[in-house]
């Protein structure tokens, strides 16, 4: 294999592994932005691959090769409404943030394979009618020696996702909106005596995160398991939450750490073709990406500061 | 939520309404998608009471829910959320079965006494990563002990086909490494029920005991309700951490040791975390970390657990139903504030009334 067409490799496949991180990412720093702790991403990732499945599966026929790119929206809309238990939760019923995500975390693999089992009479849907594949980025895959590497045979969400990052890095730190969204997180109670609606802003900041995580998971499943079941998200949207922490709660920060948790997911995949690596047991680039997790939370604490009201419930002042 | 002082009488409504408003959320979602509740519940309940045998498995499943279940129970009492004790629960099972496996042909006391050990020291250990790297480092528990759980699972995997054996099932363990005792097995006709039980009920009193009467137990309370005001009373914090995350990853791995050691007697490769882990936590919660709360907690979800099996075939429900009961559960547990909110809201009604008088 000459080296243009293993860094196409390498760069495709980290790109594919990291395009659900990214969104769940971003996700996660909306939520966290606005002072709400959002363990249950990884639920909403399964509900939005479990929708997506079911659009993907029953209107291929209505919209053919558009099919996956609008299944995002209807991952994105369930987790919206899953984020809504969320919100509801923590915000007006006072629960713990951390026992409502892992509530969420619960119900969401049992309702999914519930519903699945009550629609196709299996735990799982079967392969989807059409996947993402590979797409070539428009104009940019010209370039000489660049285009081929980074821009032929690639993923389409996962610039997708740099995209949105982009836009998320603007809408939180150049906005009125983001600016609020960001005091409730840190002083809600200043917030509030400034006359921002501290509630709405924090329901914003939920929701946003489960329309992000929801999307998160449609391409989970339309990506890269092709089909929805139990074990399709599996931890991706704690790795997600891993990123959000070592991007420092920054949305183009994150999106560069789920890019390289990415890659280390792809490393089982696609070990076997890189010198050196293809040497290594298959069991430590298994585990790899979760130690590298650990591993890397150790060295940026300290240097990374989490929102300063975060996971705290706020009481509307009398 | 389970630091907060709440009356006797709340103590107990809260987990009994959590329960009944789960149900009730379970019986409309079923209505919703066209299936009969009463008829689930009762395939349910009617499956394991009807049968000795089912009851004993019942047992069984909220023996190892009771390990699971004080192991977060602890860690949640000083402060800290593991949710790695699926992964905990599943080094100790390996390490349970390892040792067993090993030395066949020591007498059983022996044999049992080092097998459960292990387990235990290897659930302290995977869980003393976590507490070690949050008193040092800060580093969130919560996403350390999630990444612990994929690294035990692939790990043990590996071991299993790589160290083990060459299959995806190690062999049996010898009759000396085995739980069972003769007169539980005759009495609940067959089942797996073993002498975790009685393990189970000794733990669940050493915990209250650790808890109310010692001062280490005081501190690890004192820390989970004010940080700052144990370390200005001279308690150390890190020190704190790392004690409870070691007892409650070696309760977890203990829970690991009964499981492996009574319910399979081997070890078998895993597509997915042990639910007994996950819903340990739900048993810690709904138990409000107490331990005899945490053993009938444990007991309700046993059978439903067990009982769930019943549903796809009596009743065509799909057996995940009983895991969304759960979810709704813990959901009304964690959201407290409005039953007690209607709660206190009647009690003043009442009062009111009274002084009208």
């Amino acid at each position: 294999m000459d080296i243009v067409s293993l860094l196409q490799l390498i760069v495709s496949s980290s790109l594919v592994y990291a395009a659900p991180l990214i969104f769940t990412a971003l996700g996660g720093t909306f939520s966290e932005r606005s002072g709400v702790v959002n363990i249950g991403l990884e639920g909403i990732m399964v509900m939005g691959a479990f929708m997506s499945a079911i659009f993907n599966l029953s209107f291929y026929s209505t919209f053919g090769a558009m099919t996956p790119w609008l299944g995002l929206l209807a991952g994105g809309v369930i987790g919206i409404l899953f984020s809504l238990i969320h919100a509801v939760a923590t915000i007006n019923l006072r629960a713990d943030h951390i026992v409502s995500g892992t509530v969420i975390n619960l119900a969401a693999p049992a309702l999914a394979v519930f519903l699945t089992r009550a629609i196709y009479g299996a735990a799982q849907t079967g392969p989807l009618a059409r996947s993402f594949g590979f797409s070539d980025i428009f104009l940019l895959e010209k370039i000489p020696v660049i285009g081929p590497i980074f821009f032929q045979n690639t993923s389409g969400p996962a610039y997708l996702g740099i995209l949105v990052a982009i836009i998320a890095w603007v809408v939180l730190f150049k906005t009125r909106f983001g600016l609020r969204l960001r005091s409730v997180g840190e002083h809600p109670h200043a917030a509030e005596t400034l006359g921002i609606n501290v509630y709405l802003m924090k329901y914003s900041g939920v929701m946003i995160s489960g329309f992000l995580g929801g999307i998160g998971g449609a391409i989970q499943a339309q990506a890269i398991h092709n089909e929805f079941g139990i074990l399709t998200v599996a931890g991706q949207g704690f790795i997600a939450m891993a990123a959000m922490i070592f991007g420092k709660w920054n949305p183009l920060g994150a999106m560069g750490a789920a890019i390289f948790f990415g890659f280390a997911q792809s490393l089982a995949r696609i070990g076997n073709y890189i010198p050196i690596i293809q040497d290594i047991p298959g069991v430590w680039l298994q585990v790899l990406p979760y130690l590298l997790t650990i591993i890397i939370l150790v060295g940026v604490v300290g240097r990374s500061t989490a929102p300063k009201d975060l996971g705290n419930t706020f009481i509307r002042s009398k | 939520m389970l630091t907060t002082k709440q009356s006797r009488l709340s103590a107990l409504l809260i987990p009994i309404l959590s329960v009944l408003l789960g149900f009730i959320f379970g019986a409309l979602l079923m209505l919703l998608f066209g299936y009969n509740p009463i008829d689930a519940y009762q395939a349910m309940l009617m499956g394991v009471f009807n049968s000795p045998y089912f009851i004993g498995e019942a047992i069984r499943q909220a023996t190892v829910l009771t390990f699971t279940g004080l192991g977060f129970a602890i860690a949640f009492k000083a402060g800290f959320f593991n949710i790695g004790i699926a992964g905990q629960l599943l080094v100790g099972w390996v390490a349970a079965i390892w040792v067993a496996l090993s030395f066949p042909d020591l007498p059983r006391i022996i044999l049992l006494t080092i097998s459960i050990g292990a387990a235990i020291v290897a659930g302290a250990v995977w869980a003393g990563i976590a507490g070690t790297l949050r008193a040092y480092f800060g580093t969130s528990e919560v996403i350390v002990t999630i990444m612990l759980n994929y690294t035990a699972l692939h790990l043990t995997n590996y071991i299993i086909r790589s160290v083990l054996t060459t299959g995806n099932t190690t062999d049996m363990v010898s009759e000396n490494a085995s739980l069972s005792v003769g007169w539980l097995t005759t009495l609940t006709q067959g089942s797996r029920i073993n002498m975790g039980l009685f393990i189970a009920i000794i733990v669940v009193f050493l915990y209250w005991l650790f808890m109310t009467q010692t001062t280490a137990g005081f501190e690890v309370r004192a820390v989970g309700l004010n940080p700052d005001a144990s370390t200005y009373a001279g308690m150390s914090a890190k020190r704190n951490i790392i004690l409870s995350m070691l007892i409650s990853g070696g309760l977890a791995g203990l829970g690991g040791a009964i499981h492996g050691l009574g319910t399979f007697g081997n070890l078998f490769t895993q597509s997915g975390l042990p639910s007994l882990g996950f819903n340990g936590i739900a048993v810690a919660l709904l138990g409000l970390g107490n331990p005899v709360g945490i053993f009938f907690s444990s007991i309700l979800f046993g059978v439903l657990d067990v009982g769930a099996g019943f549903m796809p075939n009596r009743a065509g429900v799909p057996d995940e139903m009983a895991d969304i009961v759960i979810a709704a559960i813990i959901f009304f547990v964690g959201a407290n504030y409005v039953i007690r909110l209607v709660l206190d809201k009647m009690k003043s009604n009442k009062t009111a009334e009274k002084g009208g008088e």
